[in-house]
């Protein structure tokens, strides 16, 4: 019999593959398999072929292997300054958003605090704004003029207004107090919900043994949601060294002085604007290393890779 | 003061404390909602200000945004577009993958599960450019595809579901079986409708990343009428003269759908942080 019509059934042999494909040894395997693609079409190939560009110099049509001249590229002072940057707003957010969101879950989680599904959905709402449009709201907030809410409130001090996007240090506040608003709420919600999971009774017995309030907090609270305090400190480090949308909120493509460049934004400004993606791939790289080596340290520090032993 | 009044001054002070926190992180939002009715020439000259003056509130900026910002709405439409369809594929795909990795055992199954957990220490930084390269030779740069692609398999969501469905009873899988069913049965008419809470949290959160996504989006768009929202937005903070009427109204509408998805599966949102992220 002729095949042409292919949707009519050929003697047993489609009931066959049906069966064949709901078997349980090769189920799984189809279930898995949108990941596969995905990982190999856009993790895989990106990640070797981002590592071949770093050592590429790629001009149109024009590819050459230029070895490590990328990377010694590297060193110089913008990147220097991108990479301080960054450094600094990651160790101010890690503090921030790690100490702040644990002391608001800490109270909203206690019988002291009334109202807690209001407080903690105001608290959350600032993180469903994008970055681009709380930025413009918070680049009209610390405006130049006199009359903008920030200098407004440092002025009843007695302080004179500030130029908060052309300084240095007021350039890092404005990215971190960005980053800080958008993320306390989310970060709490993470504390809640392990404060929430903390047995009762370890406070009872804490209370038994006669434990003040900050003995409680201590030997209890603090240990007993530790591997979050980690989960939400590892999170915000490496999102840190990954921000850009901040910085490119408050100065577009360029800052005064690079005073907010990040490295993200040097790999964008190299990668895109000057379009030499064989710098930008090197930056990148560079910043996985870092990433890399900098969580590793941390978990290191921190006890996560240990096991068993306590 | 005895022990009942000191508790009592405390609960006012904790409570009292919340209100002032709450008002501050909520005080940008507001300022937003009260900016839009203001007069752009005001907004432009004041920035966002304590002194209000009150009788000049106005509708100009919504009138215009409905009526001559045509460009916003195209905007709109993209960035619909594009976070529904980022909102189907990867829950579709995502709570599949999840729920192999859970319910299955298969030769590999840790492998991927390492593989999951190691994409989501990848910064997508690193992979952009090669990935923008990608996108520039196949010509599919500008278009829906390039801005979905990579956001339609999310591992985040992946290690969320598979924690989920660790803990579906797999008795019912036995018993569909038995009665017959395929396992792609068992999966869509049975246990996916178990995985309803987790569904809705991670429709929240890749709802609100593909919404507010930005880097990837800027790359690989450069036609005007394809931009999403928080690019189309972004070109309009020039540093010569803001567009303040489209940006302050537009800002505003912007927050509206996802505060909508917010709203309908807040309930779910909370437990489904406490059983998947951190866990494992």
């Amino acid at each position: 019999m002729p095949e042409i019509n292919g949707t009519k059934p050929v003697g047993k042999q489609p009931n066959k593959l049906m069966k064949l494909l709901n078997s349980k040894n090769i189920v799984p395997y189809i279930f898995v398999s949108p990941f596969i693609l995905s990982f190999l079409v856009l993790t895989l190939y990106p990640a070797v072929q981002g590592i071949i560009m770093s050592f590429q110099s790629i001009l149109p049509g024009q590819v050459e292997f230029i070895g490590l001249e990328n990377y010694s590229r590297l060193t110089n002072s913008t990147f220097y300054t991108a990479l301080s940057n960054t450094t600094i707003y990651v160790i101010l957010t890690v503090l921030v958003l790690t100490i702040v969101p644990l002391f608001l879950a800490i109270f909203l989680n206690s019988k002291f605090v009334r109202f807690k599904t209001i407080f903690r959905a105001s608290l959350f709402i600032p993180a469903l704004t994008s970055t681009i449009v709380g930025g413009m709201i918070f680049r009209l907030m610390f405006g130049e003029q006199d009359t903008a809410v920030a200098n407004q409130i440092i002025n009843w001090f007695g302080i004179d207004s500030v130029e908060w996007r052309y300084n240095a240090w007021s350039a890092m506040f404005l990215m971190v107090i960005l980053g800080s608003w958008r993320w306390i709420g989310v970060n709490m919600l993470y504390f809640l919900a392990a404060l929430q999971n903390v047995p009762g009774e370890l406070y009872e017995a804490a209370e038994i043994d006669g434990a003040s309030a900050w003995q409680k907090l201590k030997f209890v609270t603090i240990p007993s949601v530790k591997p979050i305090i980690i989960f939400v400190s590892t999170i915000t480090i490496i999102n840190g060294f990954r921000m850009f949308e901040e910085s490119f909120v408050f100065w577009e493509a360029s800052s005064p002085g690079n005073i907010g460049l990040t490295v993200v934004g040097y790999i964008y400004q190299q990668g895109i604007g000057q379009n030499d993606m064989g710098f930008g791939a090197a930056i990148g790289v560079a910043l996985m290393i870092i990433i890399f080596i900098i969580s590793i340290i941390y978990l290191l520090l921190t006890g996560t890779f240990k096991r068993g032993d306590e | 003061m005895d022990e009942k009044g000191k508790i009592k001054l405390l609960k006012w002070i904790a409570n009292i404390g919340f209100v002032i926190i709450c008002l501050i992180a909520l005080f940008p939002i507001i300022s937003l909602l009260i900016s839009s009715f203001r007069p752009s020439a005001d907004l432009m000259q004041d920035g966002i200000s304590f002194s209000i003056d009150f009788s000049r509130l106005t509708l100009d900026n919504y009138t215009y945004i409905f009526t001559q910002a045509s460009e916003y709405w195209t905007w709109y439409g993209n960035s619909l577009i594009i976070s529904a369809v980022t909102i189907v594929t990867s829950l579709f795909f995502s709570s599949m993958v999840g729920y192999a990795l859970a319910v299955y055992d298969f030769k590999g199954r840790n492998f991927f599960f390492i593989l999951v957990l190691l994409i989501l220490m990848v910064p997508f930084e690193i992979l952009m450019l090669p990935l923008y390269q990608l996108m520039v030779s196949t010509q599919i740069i500008d278009t829906y595809l390039a801005v979905v692609l990579p956001l339609i398999v999310a591992p985040v969501a992946v290690f969320f579901f598979r924690q989920y469905a660790l803990g579906l009873p797999k008795q019912l899988m036995d018993a569909a079986r038995i009665d017959g069913s395929t396992e792609y049965g068992i999966f869509f008419k049975i246990m996916l409708p178990l995985m309803g809470p987790s569904l809705a949290a991670m429709a929240i959160l890749q709802g609100l990343t593909s919404w507010n996504n930005f880097l990837w989006p800027l790359l690989v768009l450069r036609s005007n009428d394809m931009f999403t929202l928080p690019i189309g937005l972004a070109t309009l903070l020039t540093p010569y003269g803001n567009n303040y009427d489209v940006l302050i109204a537009g800002s505003v509408m912007t927050i509206i759908p996802i505060m909508i998805l917010f709203i309908i599966f807040q309930r779910y949102f909370v437990a489904g942080l406490t059983t998947g992220g951190v866990k494992g």
